[in-house]
């Protein structure tokens, strides 16, 4: 246990900057924390670890005072403190960075850290303050932006350094980042962590909050895991290793490489030639992509989140007509004046594990049951009459269940009600039950816990192994690698390349994401 | 942040809305006590001139026709996000095209085929008027709320026109068209009862209630059975999503409309081809706005939907029995009761949903802890 509880011990030793005992919280009947106890030494980069669903957002929501605890006491700084408001926080020193950045994108990036401190009826004297903070931040902890810059038009790096400013203004000395590199290049994510260890130096408390192994090993100084609500151990980043911090997490031993043997690719399933895609208002989404995917084999598409993927995954599917260039899917071919149409592309034998489950691939408010029928309600699952019958679609239901090991294995409840993982696997179970010859899949692993990323990864294989052509995309770079044959980059709606994936490794596509073909990056 | 913990099924159905009611009813008995009545003996009148006297209940069961038809056409609509407030209008054009086929056929041919082409015409005009603002929406993106609101009084203006104008009973002062031949006239039930040797009350009831009761199982088998039912929910629920399963969104945005618009049609085989037997001004009497009312009451769910309006039939029933019973409360104190309930349990229909969620989540817990 690293620097456990020994509050106030030691006249030499400073108090903790942070504190938690036994700190429950309960929404109706779900304990979403369980007598939770935490100790963060100052001036230390502190992470913590869980699953989804394990209770940590739930706890930095109470630090901040987004929610309250139901019981337990909050120490800072050796200080008991109540914290009923996030306004209250700041006044405790405490500053969050959200996972989902909370800017005004049309604000310049003065007016976003001037939000909350605009001082009198008028704007001037606000501004110039807000500037000279700014320019001390950025000669402190080399965290330059261009002030006059609108927030909408920054690189996502960018804008969450903007939202670490707008924490620091606010005199914070303790810092929570929630998932923060998520959105991030792994070149953005290393001069994030450049700039939370000169923080650290300078005195802040980082509490890091993530899912992501790697991040906790290379960046934190401690490290705290959850489980279910429980914090289930401590441990000095130093002392411990990857492997022992996943068991932990889930509470068993994980397979954290994909078991695959060699593709055995055959014909081509998939293809598209010049593909492009323009929105109504001009806006190219994809330019002239090309590739083939054959049956067999995995096509990774990595890029960073935003470079066209989502477009390339909506055309594929039949979901966005292509301006020009053609998509031949088992032999159909889609023209830019031709019809797209999903139902068209399903009937082919094309399925699709969208990227957003919660946007497009569920409706969150119907029952499993009739969630396991979306696009697929004129097929035979929905019975051969002209009316849908709730019994064949309630069997239906349930035997996809049981062979995707979705739980709780009720057809008829909702499906927001089921966990992020079970809701992912309802989805690939009903995608899958359509022995596709070509599967397009979006993101399979996004938000969804160690244990169901292992099995959805296992089906993935599986499925090309009975011969599908895949076509995946996700922003983890280690999925990619874990799982795909070959590996598309896309860079700005282009393709960047198509490298085999022996060649490949996280520098090679990390400057790739970033533009640079891989002839000049060698 | 206090989340509120979700509602069981029950609760939701059958609690809420019994105590919505109840919060009303007891608002209307302090009016009532403030005017100088009592209010127990004026709930007796209401429940009895609503269901006990001779004939009573007939009426109310023609009133209750009426919001069935409106209700329905609000809620099909509100399965796929769509809020048509525009039942009114749709209910009134709706009533031109029975009325048409009536005065246009009942000379010449038999009832038997001139009541379904009625009927069919006051489903037809309806979902014309429907199509149009659905059509705006879906392809244009201009607001159902607008279009429908604005295409109510398009209705009116041009009603009006046709009855003072082009269809006015020859030789007559008052804007109405001549009364349909006998063929054109939907049996009350009075008359089919009696044909089968059963002897009832005289009341405005007649057989659009069945063509009520059969759209109600109707409605219930095209949202929960039907692949367009399960589209138009899908649509209502997640656009996104339905896009994604291939369905088009804006062709089932016209289709629903259209639907809506045809149910709010409907009500004019009551009003029109059942009762006044000639097109008349007005005779859509608010019908349609209430609807929304009887909708959000009745959880978009026939079953809900048919206790909504039978309810709202019995205050329209009783409320005239008020009316007649007691000095001191006039047709305007009758409308602010109604006013009233409809405001308990359609605009602030879940306004006892936090708290009683609460309680049954606290209660739960408890008993929960009681067994382990």
């Amino acid at each position: 246990m690293a620097g456990a509880a020994e509050p106030l011990g030691g006249a030499s030793k400073p108090p903790p900057a942070i504190e938690l005992r036994a700190v429950s919280k309960s929404f109706g009947l779900v304990q979403a924390n369980k007598n939770i106890d935490l100790v963060v030494q100052p001036g230390t980069i502190h992470g913590i670890i869980g699953e989804n669903g394990a209770g940590k957002s739930t706890l930095m929501n109470i630090l901040y005072g987004l929610h309250q605890a139901d019981s337990g006491e909050m120490i800072i700084n050796g200080a008991p403190v109540q914290i009923h408001s996030s306004a209250d926080a700041i006044a405790c020193g405490i500053g969050m960075v959200h996972q989902h950045f909370m800017l005004v994108p049309n604000f310049t990036v003065l007016e976003n850290v001037m939000l909350g401190s605009e001082g009198g009826m008028l704007l001037a004297e606000g501004r110039e303050e807000t500037r000279a903070t700014l320019q001390k931040l950025a000669e402190e902890y080399g965290m330059t932006v261009d002030a006059d810059a609108l927030a909408g038009d920054l690189p996502v790096g960018l804008q969450q350094r903007v939202e670490i400013i707008k924490a620091l203004k606010g005199g914070a000395k303790i810092l929570i980042l929630d998932e923060p590199t998520g959105v991030l290049t792994p070149q953005e994510a290393v001069s994030l962590f450049k700039i939370l260890e000169t923080l650290k130096q300078d005195g802040v408390t980082i509490l890091l909050i993530t899912h992501k192994l790697e991040e906790i090993m290379a960046a934190t100084d401690t490290v705290s895991i959850m489980r279910q609500g429980e914090m289930v151990g401590h441990r000095a980043t130093a002392e411990t290793n990857p492997e022992e911090l996943a068991e932990l997490m889930v509470g068993r031993k994980v397979l954290l490489r994909v078991d695959k043997g060699t593709s055995q690719p055959s014909d081509v399933k998939l293809s598209t030639s010049g593909l492009s895609c323009t929105s109504p208002e001009g806006v190219q989404f994809i330019r002239d992509v090309s590739f083939e995917v054959r049956a067999g084999e995995i096509l990774g598409v990595a890029g960073i989140a935003g470079n066209g993927q989502s477009e390339l995954l909506e055309a594929l599917a039949g979901m966005r007509p292509p301006t020009t260039g053609t998509i031949e899917i088992l032999g159909q071919t889609i023209t830019a004046d031709g019809q797209s149409d999903p139902q068209i592309m399903r009937r082919v034998g094309l399925a699709h594990i969208p990227e957003d489950r919660h946007k497009f691939g569920l409706v969150l408010g119907f029952e499993a049951r009739e969630n396991a029928i979306l696009g697929y309600h004129y097929a035979k699952q929905t019975g051969d009459g002209r009316l849908i019958e709730s019994k064949a679609v309630t069997a239906h239901c349930q035997a996809l269940m049981s062979a995707h090991d979705v739980r709780p294995d009720n057809p008829y409840l909702t499906a927001k009600n089921f966990s992020g993982g079970n809701q992912q696997k309802l989805v690939i179970a009903r995608e899958m039950h359509a022995a596709p010859g070509v599967l397009i899949v979006g993101q399979p692993t996004r938000g969804v816990d160690i244990g169901a990323i292992e099995f959805i990864h296992k089906e993935l294989i599986a499925l090309r192994d009975a011969g599908a052509a895949i076509l995946l995309v996700s922003v983890e770079l280690e999925e990619v690698l874990g799982l795909a044959d070959r590996i598309m980059v896309m860079n700005n709606g282009e393709q960047v390349g198509i490298i085999d994936r022996s060649e490949a490794n996280e520098q090679t596509l990390g400057l790739m994401m970033a533009g640079i073909a891989p002839e000049k990056a060698a | 942040m206090s989340a509120t913990p979700p509602l069981p099924r029950w609760a939701d159905l059958f609690l809420l809305p019994a105590l919505n009611l109840l919060a009303a009813f007891f608002v209307c008995g302090l009016i009532v006590l403030a005017i100088g009545e009592n209010p127990i003996t004026a709930l007796g009148v209401m429940i009895k001139g609503a269901f006990v006297y001779p004939g009573s209940l007939g009426y109310t069961l023609y009133y209750t026709t009426n919001f069935i038809f409106t209700g329905l056409a609000v809620a099909v609509a509100f399965h796929a996000m769509m809020f048509n407030i525009g039942g009114e209008g749709q209910a009134y054009v709706g009533g031109l095209g029975a009325g048409l086929v009536s005065l246009s056929l009942a000379g010449v041919m038999p009832s038997l085929i001139v009541l379904p082409l009625a009927v069919l015409g006051a489903a037809l005009f309806g979902a014309a008027w429907g199509i149009v603002p659905g059509y705006l929406q879906a392809k244009r993106g201009s607001h159902i709320v607008i279009t429908t609101i604005m295409f109510n009084f398009i209705a009116a203006s041009l009603m009006v026109w046709l009855l003072a104008g082009p269809l006015i009973e020859p030789g007559q002062m008052s804007p109405q068209t001549p009364k349909f031949e006998p063929a054109g006239q939907l049996p009350s039930l009075q008359a089919i009862l009696g044909a089968l040797g059963i002897s009832i009350a005289n009341s405005p009831l007649n057989l659009s209630f069945l063509i009520a009761l059969a759209a109600l199982f109707g409605f219930w088998v095209l949202i929960w059975r039907t692949r367009l039912g399960y589209e138009i929910r899908t649509v209502g629920q997640n656009p996104e999503a339905a896009r994604y399963a291939g369905i088009n969104v804006p062709r089932v945005v016209i289709i629903t409309l259209a639907i809506s618009g045809a149910l709010a049609g409907l009500m004019a085989t009551n009003e029109i081809l059942g009762v006044q037997h000639r097109v008349v001004l007005n005779f859509t009497a608010g019908y349609g706005f209430t609807g929304i009312a009887v909708a959000l009451m009745g959880r978009n769910h026939p079953i809900g939907i048919f206790l909504a309006s039978l309810l709202f039939g019995a205050l329209y029933q009783g409320g005239a029995e008020l009316d007649f019973e007691f000095q001191s409360i006039t047709r305007e104190m009758v409308l602010l009761i109604q006013g009233m309930i409809i405001l308990f349990s359609g605009a602030l229909a879940y306004m006892f949903n936090p708290p009683v969620a609460r309680f049954l989540a606290r209660y739960a817990a408890k008993r929960e802890a009681a067994h382990v």
